[in-house]
């Protein structure tokens, strides 16, 4: 039952950052087009993600509950060491959500919906920031239990170059999401034509993004290539990962958007199996010090079994009813909230 | 003010807010799905633009609380790391379940608002029915976490270790039923005046009178329901705590000495350091009589329990007062209420009637507050009653005072463009809505 759990800790974080994230690149497209297009851009977003926009961020929910419920000294480490990213991130989700809803539902369209949209698109960029900030440290292994003075234990656990660049390559990931995955909502060529470019523009970005996650786990003496390359397994991935970069290139230029939203989903699952397999069972590394194991630092025996059999019955309303929203409203036309 | 001070009144300021937004959460889909069940029944127009007007509100007041919530979710370790690192996987079966009961909302809601005209009809009210229903069992599984906090149950704990955890037995904690009870009729009431109140000052200023009573009448009948039932789960609640934890019926009560036939204090200045009441009115025996159903039985008072374990006596008993005197007034309303509709119908066309109602439109959610703040700071110094102490939990890391502030700042704002919103929705009825 323990790797049922891991299991939906593991789906809940991919989904998350594939369902979530393009619902924040949404934004990030949106601080990133010029004022001329800006309007368009938030109407195909809107149209895109309305119906769902609720449901995206609830896998943040589902991973953080399994954290506290199953694997409590792990959640505790982290909310006392990455306190500051954490809450950073809060404010971005809160600022966020209301923005977003409040834009759509104010019942007076004046210039609050200027601030409404200044404040959705620069949480946009500052949430998914510190949510790569807050990966890269749980990964870098400068998170310091034993550290004594402030700096130390709550600011240089996650304020490095690592961590940062990290940050940087997933707000450009859920750029480039968003825009594959609105490619596929769009109902004019000239929409089509302008989301194709923006897909190329992110994964561009991502990609110098990329570059500079290496040099920075080079600078700051972080393993990455070894745990990217150290296994077989992790090879194949960033092998498929690379050739997969080729083919959607190639789509990209073509400007055959077929198999487009599978390859980018794909290569994020990639990308991830290759970076928590070198680590599994390890879930946070700890300078100095052994790092916290899903496998060791788990809750009892029962809490296991009782949230493992919790999560799987939950399965059973939420996915059909998940993918029955997906597909009705993919089928449908403009979807208007009423 | 220091970090523990600090990071609690952050805790009270993010559930204080919460609980708003998720009781509106919780109980206008109930509203909107009456209101619908009324225009898929009746084809009356004005009931097809009510349940627009309210979807609208549900759908702002869904946001703010869904967002609040995962705050919440990630504070109960920001904030208190060594609670959850012993109570999360005791305590924590309920917020798993609630993790697929809100899920199941956020999906209901996204049919439900875009669903307008797509689906089968009946399909699409039951959508709306289900976001009801998810929500409000979201509320009882939350509420049942909290019941643990005071009645813990579901571990033994052994020398300062936690061992034989049953997280199924954590949830079905003593406290879980009168809790959630009372926490579901809480919500009803106060929503219900609330949005009573709303719809009963714009009749009053004559502005769409149809669509506004329409809505009044749901919104009324469901409020004064709620407000009828209320004292008896209250007194469910009060002979509950009166068992379990002593010490905060005695803080609740201000009742400082154990005796027979202990007097039911009304009011009054409760005085910590002389362990006494000033200016109060009391009522002999009655104390005794609704903890324990007799007027001669002893109730025990705060003089049994070292002072270490008191409660703030006078925070408690203020809440406590203002919670039940609150209660009263919805009480009288609503049976007033009931017997205009029973005898005298012809009153509810009275500016009187309505004015009444417009001044309890925050009066349920005052209350809510104030019993919010009877079960928090009566558990006080525990956060695990009798097992922990709160001091214990809190955050190593300092300068909690700083994100108090933050957090402050932005509910405040939250509050204000909230209300903002909403007058506009309501000043906008006629644009939007009340259209045939």
């Amino acid at each position: 039952m323990l790797y049922v759990v891991m299991a939906y800790l593991w789906a809940s974080i991919l989904l998350y950052v594939l369902m979530g994230g393009a619902d924040f690149g949404a934004g990030i497209l949106e601080f990133l087009s010029t004022r001329k297009s800006k309007d368009q851009t938030r109407r195909v977003m809107y149209r895109a993600i309305g119906p769902i926009w609720e449901a995206n961020h609830m896998w943040l929910i589902i991973a953080i509950v399994i954290l506290f419920v199953g694997f409590p000294v792990i959640y505790a480490t982290v909310s006392v060491y990455l306190h500051i990213p954490l809450t950073i991130m809060l404010l971005g989700i809160v600022a966020r959500g209301t923005a977003f809803s409040f834009r759509n539902y104010d019942a007076v369209k004046d210039k609050m919906q200027v601030v409404y949209s200044k404040t959705f698109m620069y949480s946009s960029v500052i949430t998914p920031l510190f949510l790569g900030i807050i990966a890269g440290s749980a990964v870098s292994g400068k998170i310091d239990p034993q550290a004594t003075h402030f700096l130390d234990a709550y600011i240089f656990s996650w304020l490095g170059f690592f961590p940062v660049s990290v940050g940087i390559f997933t707000a450009t990931i859920c750029g480039f999401l968003a825009a594959v995955f609105i490619i596929g909502e769009t109902k004019t060529e000239t929409e089509r034509q302008r989301f194709i470019q923006k897909a190329r523009h992110m994964s561009l970005a991502a990609i110098a993004a990329a570059v500079l996650v290496l040099a920075a786990a080079h600078a700051d003496n972080i393993p990455l290539a070894h745990w990217l390359f150290g296994n077989p397994v992790s090879i194949a991935c960033v092998v498929l990962a690379a050739v997969s970069l080729i083919w959607m290139w190639v789509s990209l230029f073509r400007g055959s958007t077929r198999w487009l939203r599978i390859i980018a989903g794909a290569q994020i699952t990639l990308l991830l199996v290759a970076i928590t397999y070198e680590h599994y069972p390890v879930l946070i590394n700890l300078k100095d010090t052994e790092g916290l194991s899903l496998l060791i630092h788990k809750g009892s025996d029962k809490t296991i079994h009782a949230l493992a059999v919790a999560l799987l019955a939950g399965s059973i309303f939420i996915l059909p009813a998940l993918f029955y929203l997906l597909y009705s409203f993919n089928r449908q036309e403009e979807p208007v909230a009423d | 003010m220091d970090d523990f001070i600090a990071a609690r009144s952050q805790m009270a300021l993010s559930l204080g807010f919460h609980i708003i937004f998720s009781c509106i959460g919780m109980i206008m889909p109930f509203f909107m799905a009456v209101s619908h069940f009324k225009w898929l029944k009746t084809g009356n127009i004005v009931y097809r633009n009510v349940t627009r007007a309210w979807s609208r509100g549900v759908a702002i007041f869904f946001a703010t609380g869904a967002v609040s919530g995962t705050v919440l979710s990630f504070e109960l370790g920001l904030l208190w790391p060594e609670f959850m690192k012993h109570a999360g996987p005791i305590f924590g079966m309920p917020f798993s379940l609630e993790g697929t009961a809100f899920f199941i909302e956020a999906i209901a809601l996204g049919f439900y608002l875009y669903g307008w005209n797509k689906f089968n009809k009946w399909f699409h009210w039951f959508t709306g029915v289900i976001v009801g229903v998810s929500g409000l069992a979201s509320g009882i599984l939350v509420v049942a976490a909290n019941a643990w906090m005071n009645s813990p149950a579901g571990f033994d704990y052994v020398n300062g270790q936690y061992l034989n955890i049953d997280p199924i037995a954590a949830m079905f904690n003593d406290a879980w039923f009168s809790q959630a009870l009372h926490m579901i009729l809480a919500a009803l009431t106060a929503t219900g005046f609330a949005v009573a109140g709303v719809h009963a000052l714009m009749i009053l200023k004559r502005k769409h009178i149809q669509f506004h009573t329409k809505a009044f009448r749901i919104a009324a009948v469901f409020a004064c329901a709620g407000a009828i039932l209320q004292p008896l789960s209250g007194d469910i609640s009060a002979k509950d705590v009166a068992k379990r934890q002593p010490v905060k019926l005695a803080a609740m009560e201000a009742h400082f000495k154990t005796e027979e036939k202990a007097a039911l204090i009304l009011g009054g200045i409760p005085d910590e350091k002389n362990d006494t009441v000033h200016y109060a009115l009391k009522i002999p025996g009655a104390l005794s009589f609704l903890a324990h159903g007799n007027f001669k039985t002893s109730v025990t008072g705060l003089d049994a329990f070292p002072k270490d374990v008191h409660p703030p006596v006078a925070i408690t008993h203020y809440a406590f007062q203002v919670m039940v005197g609150l209660g009263m007034l919805m009480l009288l309303i609503a049976v007033f209420y009931f017997f205009t509709l029973w005898r005298k119908r012809s009153w509810l066309e009275k500016r009187w009637l309505l004015k009444l109602f417009t001044i309890a439109i925050p009066v349920g959610f005052i209350a809510v507050e104030a019993g919010w703040t009877v079960t928090e700071v009566g558990r006080q110094p525990w956060i695990i009653y009798g097992i922990m102490r709160t001091r214990d939990a809190v955050t190593p890391m300092p300068g909690i005072v700083y994100s108090f502030y933050i957090f402050t700042a932005v509910y405040v704002s939250l509050s204000v463009i909230v209300m903002l919103l909403l007058y506009r929705q309501v000043k906008m009825v006629g644009k939007l809505y009340d259209v045939a």
